[in-house]
């Protein structure tokens, strides 16, 4: 059976380092590997959204054939025969200029500095410009992702290409169709995002979003930005009115 | 409709009914008026008409406005049909002596005449160096018909190829026709079309849509093969992609697209007339030629990214999305537009296939390198156009045989280098491609010689440069360019190009470090090897060549602060030298003013104003400026 024959999903073997291992056909190379135990950095990879190719970091030497070649794994899908090396001297010089990068682009970045010192890169050689010194954000773009593909609200988008891309909100104004369910602070690899509340207000501080919250009837605790109540009540058939009390007091 | 053509035989009795009624001896003018229009072709166009009206000839004599004849040096461009007299530099006032002397008395106006060398007037467009060392198979018809005109087309034995097709061959035969004939990617990996075509076709698909599309988006600077053809020829296209279809997708249900550049209004409006006409005629849309072969073409407009050249980029913005290419871990052939199985060919690849059809296998097969007989990846097959530009005195598109020298395209067809200067490089392939040295003046052009060299074809750019432009700064030119259109998706394309402009940026400045060469070598390879796409791949290519090929000179920007060829501004200083008559003229044109000195005495430049702008050193008519 040729591998254009093999229906997705089906059990197959791979090797990784020499090692035989299970996967699925045509699944994520980084999902299985990370499954299987085996340790690959990356920032831009969630496996509740598709797969985007944006940090780099998840390099992987392949090998089907005699053809070997350097590739990042989130996007690379796994088939029978596959032959993975993971830490070969590519991988690792191509990924500690990548780091390198990171390094110069999100330099306040905490995240991004410990996972570069996990794999020995303390420094880069790179110029960090004047907008980057307090800049954490990486590009990665799971946050857009979360919001269009889990969320469904659409409310954030890269704007701009290369050097002048951005992660905004339309015009960079307060994004109107966020509805502060906070799942791109959550998901975002760098924190980067922000999240502010008091009793009253939260704040989505990159999307400039001010979102009243609900209080629970019985308790008073705030639970739940009242738009996000409204947006997601409105796709089951609900209303405002039957959000009246919060989970711990239902 | 009126003029539908309803079978395979009928498109035949139909070209003879064209041929019938034409006159072979009426006399025709054909003017360009694809890149001609900017020197103001258009109204020779209309001088040629008021004249021809004027005389009472306008029923005698007919006017053709045609596509890009190809020597854009020369243009305006009018060539005399059926004697096929070439006038080159035309001017309206030039008229109404082309009328009175060369169509109505046979006469050759001399001073319209291109000239060789020697000085000897060549009438024809095959007298004229330029043309004569060129192989114009794609071109041929560029200055022999109207592209407004699909009998033109017809005339001239246009869509027999599609119909042979039709009624010939069967669907696999056409693929395997293809894939013998070698023919390779034009647009610039140089994929074998056929192979591409055959996957395509294997592709599982549910519901039979498979997409065909046409990629027009030609972007690379000073680049514009696709462009003529489109505005030349453009049914040789519409042509090919309906072969293709009826290969690809019958039976079935293709769909076409061609993506242009909306950049290029001309061709736009010409693809679009030819659709039209082609439906019209039946050999586009519903019931094809009465064959029930059925296959339509929409025009998508590129909003001018760069990046959006690149096959799934263009893609996602036919879909609406934002260009950005993907993974191409799982081809576009199997799940491409829509994730239907696409076979994407750019405009010169479709071009060819109603010319292999036409004149054959052996015919193709015979022109170009290497074999490809049991390896479609053993050679480049067919013919080449380029787009010769930069420091070369016969700019303009050039087509040749696979395997030209580029001694050959530069120096016999180009003419050689403006001002008898010195070549240096050349670059071929677009922004992404290599600069070639003297060194590898003999090297024969094809697709893997080339990327051998440490450059591509690409889609056929080919920019010649001289002694005066310094390799450090041309690799800075493109790295900007790159980094610019580059879609800012992955690390290594995005962060990757910016740091290496920072440090391009700052040797041309006189900043340059000890080991920037090595920081450079190294981030190009890695931007190189771990971009998802070509343009990231392929972009360090202009950096790599020239540190290849030129380290010397990049060596004495970093270690002498100098440049060589006198081109970084803050690497040289101009200077008045004891040559110099004290005619004042260089202190009058100074823009900063800060030139003195008494009339008659030697002058001099206050350092601390001068803007190297080399204003000084353009107006002195005594060679007193230093560049040093």
């Amino acid at each position: 059976m040729s591998h254009e024959d093999t229906p997705k999903g089906a059990k197959i073997t791979f090797q990784v380092d020499g090692r035989a291992c299970e996967g699925f056909h045509h699944e994520s190379l980084l999902g299985a590997l990370r499954r299987l135990g085996f340790e690959v950095p990356s920032l831009c990879f969630h496996e509740a959204v598709s797969t985007y190719g944006a940090c780099r970091l998840c390099l992987v030497e392949v090998q089907k054939g005699r053809k070997s070649r350097i590739t990042t794994s989130c996007n690379f899908p796994v088939t029978a025969g596959l032959q993975v090396r993971l830490d070969t001297p590519a991988v690792q010089q191509n990924r500690k200029i990548v780091f390198q990068l990171l390094l110069a682009k999100a330099p306040a970045s905490p995240e991004v500095r410990a996972l570069a010192a996990e794999y020995g890169v303390h420094s880069t050689p790179y110029k960090v410009s004047e907008e980057a010194k307090d800049n954490k954000c990486i590009l990665c773009g799971l946050c857009a992702r979360v919001c269009t593909e889990v969320v469904g609200a659409n409310a954030i988008a890269f704007s701009g290409r290369g050097s002048h891309k951005d992660m905004v909100a339309p015009y960079d104004e307060a994004a109107e169709a966020c509805i502060g369910c906070g799942a791109c602070v959550e998901v975002c690899p760098t924190h980067c995002i922000g999240l502010r509340e008091t009793p009253e207000i939260r704040t989505i501080e990159k999307w400039h979003r001010d979102l009243p919250l609900q209080k629970c009837e019985k308790c008073g605790r705030p639970f739940a930005p009242t738009f996000q109540l409204m947006t997601l009540g409105k796709r089951v058939g609900m209303k405002l009115s039957d959000f009246k009390v919060c989970n711990d007091c239902r | 409709m009126a003029n539908r053509i309803k079978s395979v035989s009928d498109l035949e009795v139909y070209r003879k009914k064209l041929l019938a009624a034409r006159d072979p001896k009426r006399k025709t003018v054909a003017i360009c008026t694809s890149g001609c229009t900017a020197y103001g072709s258009m109204k020779l166009n209309t001088a040629f008409r008021e004249e021809l009206r004027r005389r009472g000839l306008e029923q005698k004599i007919d006017i053709k406005l045609t596509g890009c004849h190809g020597y854009c040096e020369r243009g305006p461009l009018v060539v005399i049909h059926p004697a096929g007299i070439f006038y080159q530099r035309v001017k309206v006032e030039d008229v109404p002596q082309i009328i009175e002397r060369t169509l109505l008395k046979d006469e050759l106006v001399e001073s319209l005449l291109f000239k060789d060398a020697d000085g000897k007037p060549c009438p024809h467009e095959d007298d004229v160096p330029f043309y004569k060392h060129q192989m114009r198979v794609l071109l041929a018809n560029n200055s022999r018909l109207d592209p407004t005109s699909l009998d033109d087309y017809i005339a001239l034995g246009g869509y027999q190829s599609l119909a042979k097709a039709l009624s010939k061959h069967t669907p696999e035969a056409l693929v395997k026709l293809i894939k013998d004939s070698g023919l390779r990617g034009r647009g610039g990996g140089g994929f074998p079309a056929g192979v591409k075509w055959e996957s395509c076709r294997k592709a599982p698909s549910a519901d039979g849509v498979r997409y065909i599309i046409c990629n027009a988006d030609e972007g690379d600077p000073g680049a514009f093969m696709d462009r003529a053809v489109m505005e030349g020829n453009p049914h040789l296209v519409l042509e090919g992609m309906i072969i293709g279809a009826f290969a690809i997708g019958h039976p079935g249900d293709p769909r076409g697209y061609i993506y242009i550049r909306n950049e290029y209004p001309l061709a736009v409006e010409r693809v679009g007339i030819a659709l039209q006409q082609a439906r019209e005629y039946g050999l586009l849309g519903k019931d094809i030629l009465g064959t029930g072969f059925s296959f339509d073409i929409k025009v998508n407009k590129g909003g001018g990214a760069f990046v959006c050249g690149e096959s799934t980029a263009l893609m996602a913005s036919i879909e609406g999305d934002v260009g950005e290419p993907r993974a191409k871990h799982i081809h576009t052939v199997e799940q491409g537009l829509y994730d239907k199985p696409t076979n994407l060919n750019n405009v010169e690849t479709w071009a060819n296939v109603p010319l292999i059809l036409e004149r054959g296998l052996e015919w193709f097969t015979g022109i170009g390198t290497g074999d490809v007989k049991d390896n479609p990846w053993g050679g480049s097959k067919g013919t080449k156009i380029f787009a010769l530009v930069g420091k070369v005195n016969n700019t303009g598109l050039v087509e040749v045989p696979m395997g030209a020298s580029l001694r050959d395209i530069i120096f016999k067809i180009g003419g050689g280098i403006i001002g008898g200067k010195k070549f240096k490089a050349v670059q071929t392939g677009g922004p992404s491609g290599g600069c070639l040295p003297d060194s590898l003046l003999d090297m024969t052009v094809d697709f893997d010689k080339l990327s051998e060299a440490g450059s591509m074809m690409g889609s056929g750019g080919m920019i010649v440069m001289d002694e005066s432009t310094c390799m450090v700064d041309v690799a800075r030119y493109f790295l900007h360019f790159l980094a610019e259109e580059s879609c800012g998706k992955c690390v290594t394309c995005r962060e990757g190009l910016v740091q290496l402009c920072v440090i391009v940026d700052r040797i041309c400045a006189g900043q340059g470090k000890a080991g920037d060469l090595e920081l450079l070598e190294e981030l190009g390879n890695t931007v190189a090897d771990a971009s998802l796409c070509a343009l990231g791949q392929t972009a360090p290519n202009p950096l790599r060549s020239t540190i290849r090929y030129f380290r010397e000179e990049y060596e004495r920007h970093i270690r002498d602060k100098r440049c060589p060829a006198k081109v970084c501004k803050a690497l040289i200083t101009f200077s008045i030298n004891d040559k110099c008559t004290g005619c004042t003229i260089c202190a009058k044109k100074c823009p900063q003013s800060c030139i003195s000195g008494e009339k008659k005495k030697l002058h001099t430049i206050d350092q601390s104003k001068c803007i190297k702008c080399g204003v000084c050193n353009d107006v002195c008519n005594f060679d007193a400026v230093s560049v040093e």
